[in-house]
């Protein structure tokens, strides 16, 4: 039975219906096979792409599908109960596409948006360093001017489709003030003196290849800034609310599909001469996970709500970051219980869905970040 | 080049399948999705059209959820639909739907082309391309793998176990599609959004000139007596090879004649 929801329209009930036949056909045939040899699935990006599910939250006249943040995180939230690392690269592409979306000029989105939000070309993001991670003021990665254009030298680290990707949105600085230091670059996969390190060895995620970008005097033409000059910063702190509502609702998915095989084993499996689901005690397992599950839904629909409505939704998509994440880690923990033995073997998916859920509770801001954001709200607002 | 596909909504093969009291497939009961073996078609016709001009009708039959499947072909990109709905149609055998699809395609217009599916994935009587064909007068080439169209003629490959042959056929004619024609596409959302501007008719027994008395259960010729799901496999028998396993093979499989 696919998940209840409230769409705001028909167009959007169709696309999630697409969207379940395409991860029906799709990715779940393939799912397994990949995670276990960590082969990252760059051909499913294009089918996702030409079925126009990487543009849907983007303008029409940009060539998107002009849907609300609420219908586009049901997606998400669709792909990822059946292929994680495939939803958390259409929520990192999605992002990699922001800046330029946003904050491009008129030449330079006619010049490369279409093909990103076709999914002819991967996008990579580029933020985090080893030294800086939440803290993205003490960033090291630099482009000095030179010859009209520039030239970026330093490291990027836990960077998604590394290795992979057709571009890397790339933040690095470009001054030394305060607020104003950092610039956004569109840098291509095969610009000279871009290399990378080793895949992670993570234990998790495993089609969603990650690795270092190391810049070694990459030089990009001044028409490659997205922004102004020191904007960086700015643009890299508006993309941050959305990006961490794409985590929730791929959380969320995650929790479902760990919920669902729980389900259905519980169903099954008969000990004392009843189904397991029959005995109180996991029955209220059972419950406790639906109860999460929904409120981490819930949670991450209330912020792309505001959002739509172009309301302050900082607070909220942190809230829904930490409920939906938490949530995930709780249920996928509760989902090898209920299978048991069984659920601790590879020959069930639910010992998949636990080591891809911990990811969630650390990346796009760790959730000790999120109690901070959401902190800081509360004591401002009170103030 | 005008194509008309012929296109039918089954009961989704991933869910139970249901019957009525009077013992045919129930439809409402269950979710019901565009054939799979119908997609080829579509895919079929809209490279054709897309590589040339022209436009793509659908027709299918069936009661008022059987619009999906207008809908999803118009997604992937059709031009129009056709839904041939009528309650007198209910329980109709396969003569009776080659009878209504033949009508409806001589009310639509004599298309250049006429694309089908293999059969359906509920019914599989795979008879009713031949049937409309023979009540429109026109060639059918069924069971093709891959076709081509040039000029006023259509060629296609069957693929035998032994041999495949390469047919020709004049235009007009009707050609049935394997599932090993093409990779049909899923529609995009932008396909999505233009479905809903596409035009679709629906026809009754009266907009097509045919007679109650010639289609539905009680005029079928084929009347389904019983039906019973498939029992469960039984558990296979071991045999250990004690020196004399050939033997017990061998006489294992002339007991059950199968040798």
């Amino acid at each position: 039975m696919p998940v209840e929801r409230l769409l705001p329209t028909s167009d959007a009930e169709d696309l999630l219906a697409l969207t379940r036949e395409i991860a029906r056909k799709e990715l779940l045939p393939r799912v397994d096979a990949a995670e276990s040899s960590a082969t990252p699935p760059r051909d499913v990006f294009r089918t996702l792409g030409r079925a126009g599910l990487l543009s849907l939250p983007y303008a029409e006249e940009l060539g998107g599908g002009g849907q609300p943040y609420e219908v586009y995180l049901q997606v998400v939230e669709e792909i990822a109960a059946v292929w994680m690392s495939v939803a958390v690269g259409v929520s990192v592409h999605s992002l990699t596409c922001y800046p330029l979306a946003q904050f491009g000029t008129a030449a330079q989105q006619q010049r490369w948006l279409g093909d990103m939000l076709g999914g002819d070309q991967l996008g990579a993001y580029c933020l985090s360093e080893r030294e800086a991670g939440s803290d993205i003021a003490s960033m090291r990665t630099r482009a000095t001017e030179a010859d009209g254009g520039w030239t970026i030298r330093g490291t990027k680290a836990w960077i998604s489709h590394a290795a992979h990707a057709d571009y890397y949105t790339s933040f690095v600085r470009t001054d030394d003030t305060a607020g104003k230091g950092i610039s956004c670059f569109l840098v291509p996969a095969d610009a000279p003196g871009l290399g990378f390190g080793g895949p992670e060895r993570k234990m998790g995620l495993a089609g969603d290849p990650v690795a270092e970008v190391i810049f070694d005097d990459v030089p990009v033409d001044a028409d490659r800034m997205i922004g102004e000059r020191g904007q960086g910063m700015a643009i890299a702190l508006s993309a941050l609310d959305a990006g961490r509502l794409g985590i929730a609702a791929a959380a969320t998915g995650l929790a479902q599909s760990a919920l669902t095989a729980a389900t259905a084993y519980a169903k099954e499996r008969q000990q004392f001469g009843r189904v397991i689901a029959e005995h109180q005690g996991l029955a209220f397992m059972l419950a406790d996970m639906e109860a999460a599950t929904a409120s981490a839904r819930a949670a991450y629909l209330f912020a792309a709500r505001l959002k739509d409505a172009g309301r302050p939704f900082g607070k909220q998509a942190a809230i829904a970051k930490l409920v939906a994440t938490d949530a995930a880690m709780k249920v996928t923990t509760d989902a090898i219980q209920v299978l048991g033995g069984a659920g601790y073997t590879t020959d069930f998916p639910v010992e998949r869905y636990f080591r891809e859920a911990k990811v969630t509770q650390i990346f796009e801001g760790t959730n000790q970040i999120q109690r901070l954001v959401i902190a800081r709200h509360l004591l401002s607002e009170n103030a | 080049m005008n194509i008309v596909v012929c296109v039918k909504y089954v009961p989704d093969a991933q869910s139970d399948r249901t019957f009525s009291d009077d013992k045919t497939t129930d439809r409402a009961g269950v979710d019901g999705l565009l054939s799979e073996l119908d997609e080829y078609a579509v895919e079929e016709a809209l490279k054709l059209v897309e590589a040339g001009e022209g436009e793509v009708t659908v027709v299918t039959i069936g009661p008022d959820e059987a619009a999906e499947a207008v809908k999803k072909a118009l997604q992937m990109g059709a031009d129009k639909g056709v839904h041939i709905s009528d309650d007198a149609i209910h329980g109709s055998d396969a003569v009776a739907t080659s009878l209504l699809l033949a009508e409806a395609i001589k009310k639509i217009g004599q298309p250049d082309l006429i694309l089908t599916g293999m059969g359906s994935t509920d019914g599989l009587m795979n008879i009713v391309p031949t049937m409309v064909a023979e009540r429109l007068g026109l060639p059918a080439v069924t069971l093709v793998s891959s076709l081509e169209v040039n000029g006023s003629t259509v060629t296609g490959r069957r693929d035998g176990d032994t041999a495949s042959e390469t047919i020709e056929a004049s235009l007009p004619a009707l050609v049935s599609v394997t599932d090993q024609t093409n990779e049909p596409r899923y529609p995009s959302f932008k396909g999505i959004m233009a479905a809903k501007k596409k035009p679709v008719e629906t026809w009754s027994l009266g907009d097509l000139g045919v007679d109650a008395g010639q289609v539905g259960l009680n005029n079928a010729w084929v009347q389904v007596e019983s039906f019973e799901a498939r029992p469960p496999r039984e558990q296979g028998q071991v045999v250990t090879d004690e020196g004399d396993g050939g033997t017990k093979l061998a006489e294992f499989l002339s007991t059950h004649k199968f040798v």
